[in-house]
């Protein structure tokens, strides 16, 4: 008796989630640096394999829901798992964003079993029910947002904004019903449908809200799912009095509402207006699709002559963007420089905080590649050297490398910190054809007298001047 | 150490829990604290992470939010009816995935991040 007691005691349990959460925050701190982020990754895995155990200890489980528990941990094995082993870099946004919407679903369901089990009374007990309600709708959110924002990411549905009529208002609408449903029930209402309509109103919010923004703005949408899941985690734990929940969830949602602040001062906006709707509310179509404006004339080149100007650089610095991960090019990339780093030429790669569609995607991407992490260098670092740098090669980046976010005042992205690439003394551009980037804005870079394009698939360029510069 | 009846399960654990925090307070001001104090914690160690390794910090953050998981294995104990216990089986499911993808794909990527010590490579950081 007394040895099972001990293990079952709520002390015990409470100790065991307090290792837990000790071990996340380690876990995440090493996730500072390259040489740490392995080890502190494992050390937050541990912290959670200690989390459940504890949790699976704990008195009140019978033979039969041990029997649900593994049905459920198991399909969810199955299908985490491959998954997770699978997945092409390349792919890792979407990734992220299912891995998160699953967490908010699992809060939502959980949330309405709860529901269930008092009876729908939730009257009796605020504390209980305002965080039952709250993580609800959070969860619910989360879930739907997520699960829009991977098939934007996956291609299953259109990634270019999607306008919706008097948009704003019905997301509001949307929200006060969610609202307004969870207050009812809160004052003694102990109708089921009133709980569903509660999720089902922020599952509509939640394929509203993420459905109008661009595929561009996706860092921005992925991290504020996050901080979304976190919260709601954080919620349920207030619900369940478990410490565990509350201080996990909660160190994601902060974590994430930081990480969505920092890419949102990367592309200059608030955070309310890239969820408000992309850059179709600030109509670039107006300025000019046809580029009147920007005129010039566009200087075509080849491979071969892209080959000589770079075996004459002594300093080339890469410009990936998102057309780099769609042509999967990064390792062709890497072979490219290593041919160029065989002939005494420095090689350095300009990463924008945004580039692609996640935060540091470009990074895991070129990481992939077995570039060496210092030779990625964050915009800051990077923007000082583009004055010496001979040939700047932009691979598949549009939007971060417009000029007209310093120079254009009325421009959609004016203000928008961007890699100062036009500085450099020559400048290719590797694109498939003349069509504008995401924000569909036209890039005066293209028109500059120092670039030169070279239209094609990224990939297969980038091949062509590898093997160029072998006969060179 | 309080002992605690097995039968009673999850319900006697949340009060257990209560109590010990009805000595000093309200639980709730307790629970609110701690909510507060772990918001603290996430700004000041998310600060410092760079640029580079944004993603994995978000897919590890991601994993670590996969925490739903317990409370699943929580409520699954007090759970009645079919209907409850098939969405708290899916929930179960559902943080499954969420932690062992999250953490899985997490490791997948950072062991990419690497410093060669190539020959080839030019000296690092000439521009300091």
């Amino acid at each position: 008796m007394t040895s099972i007691a001990f293990i079952q005691d709520v002390n015990f349990i409470n100790a065991s989630y307090v290792v837990a959460f000790s071990l996340f925050i380690v876990g995440l701190a090493k996730l500072t640096s390259p040489t740490t982020a392995v080890q502190g990754n494992k050390l937050a895995a541990l912290g959670m394999l200690i989390a459940v155990v504890a949790t699976l200890l704990a008195p009140g489980l019978d033979g039969s829901d041990f029997a649900l528990i593994a049905i459920g941990v198991i399909v969810g094995t199955a299908i985490g798992i491959p998954s997770a082993l699978n997945v092409k870099m390349t792919a890792m946004p979407q990734m992220v964003a299912l891995f998160n919407g699953v967490g908010g679903g699992a809060v939502a369901l959980i949330a309405w079993s709860e529901f269930r089990g008092l009876g729908g009374d939730l009257s009796g007990d605020l504390e209980f029910g305002i965080p039952l309600v709250f993580a609800a709708i959070i969860g619910s959110i989360s879930f739907w947002g997520s699960n829009i924002a991977f098939g934007k990411l996956q291609g299953l549905i259109s990634g270019s904004p999607v306008k919706i009529p008097a948009g704003l208002f019905v997301n509001i609408a949307l929200l006060a019903v969610a609202i307004g449903a969870g207050v009812a029930i809160l004052l003694g209402s102990e109708s089921e449908g009133l709980f569903v309509l509660i999720l089902v109103a922020a599952a509509v919010l939640g394929n509203l809200a993420v459905l109008p923004i661009g595929g561009a703005d996706m860092p921005v949408v992925i991290s504020t799912l996050n901080a979304f899941t976190g919260l709601s985690a954080a919620a349920m734990g207030l619900a369940l009095d478990n410490y565990a929940l509350i201080v996990a969830g909660m160190i994601v949602g902060a974590s994430g509402t930081i990480l969505t602040d920092q890419m949102a001062k990367a592309m200059n906006r608030s955070i309310g207006s890239v969820l408000l709707g992309g850059f179709g509310g600030e109509a670039p179509a107006a300025s000019g699709p046809d580029g009147s404006e920007t005129g010039g004339t566009v200087r075509s080149t080849s491979a071969a002559d892209v080959a000589i100007l770079l075996a004459y650089a002594r300093l080339v610095v890469v410009v990936p963007g998102y057309g780099m991960a769609v042509a999967q090019a990064q390792h062709t990339v890497r072979e490219m420089a290593k041919a160029l780093e065989k002939k005494g030429i420095e090689v350095k790669y300009a990463i924008h905080p945004v580039a692609g569609r996640m935060p540091g995607h470009m990074n895991v991407l070129l990481a992939e590649a077995d570039v060496p992490y210092d030779q990625l260098k964050e915009m800051d670092d990077i923007n000082g050297e583009f004055g010496r740098t001979d040939v700047s090669l932009v691979i598949g980046a549009n939007d971060v490398t417009n000029p007209d976010a310093r120079m254009k005042p009325d421009s959609p992205i004016y203000g928008m910190p961007i890699l100062n690439v036009d500085e450099s003394k020559q400048v290719i551009v590797l694109k498939r054809s003349m069509a504008s980037g995401f924000a569909g804005i036209e890039n005066p870079l293209f028109y500059n007298d120092k670039t030169q394009m070279l239209f094609g698939d990224a990939k297969s360029s980038v091949a062509e001047i590898t093997s160029e510069l072998g006969q060179l | 150490m309080s002992s605690v009846d097995p039968a009673a399960g999850w319900t006697a654990y949340a009060e257990t829990a209560a109590e010990t925090a009805a000595e000093t307070g309200s639980p709730l001001l307790t629970e609110l604290a701690i909510l507060v104090l772990a918001a603290f914690v996430g700004f000041q160690v998310i600060s410092k992470v760079p640029n580079t390794l944004h993603t994995p910090l978000m897919s590890g953050t991601n994993a670590i939010h996969g925490i739903v998981l317990l409370g699943g294995l929580v409520a699954i104990a007090h759970a009645d009816g079919v209907l409850s216990r098939f969405l708290l089986v899916v929930a179960i499911a559902f943080g499954t995935i969420n932690v062992i993808g999250g953490f899985l794909v997490t490791d997948r990527m950072l062991s990419m991040f690497k410093r060669k010590p190539e020959p080839a490579a030019p000296a690092k950081d000439a521009d300091a």
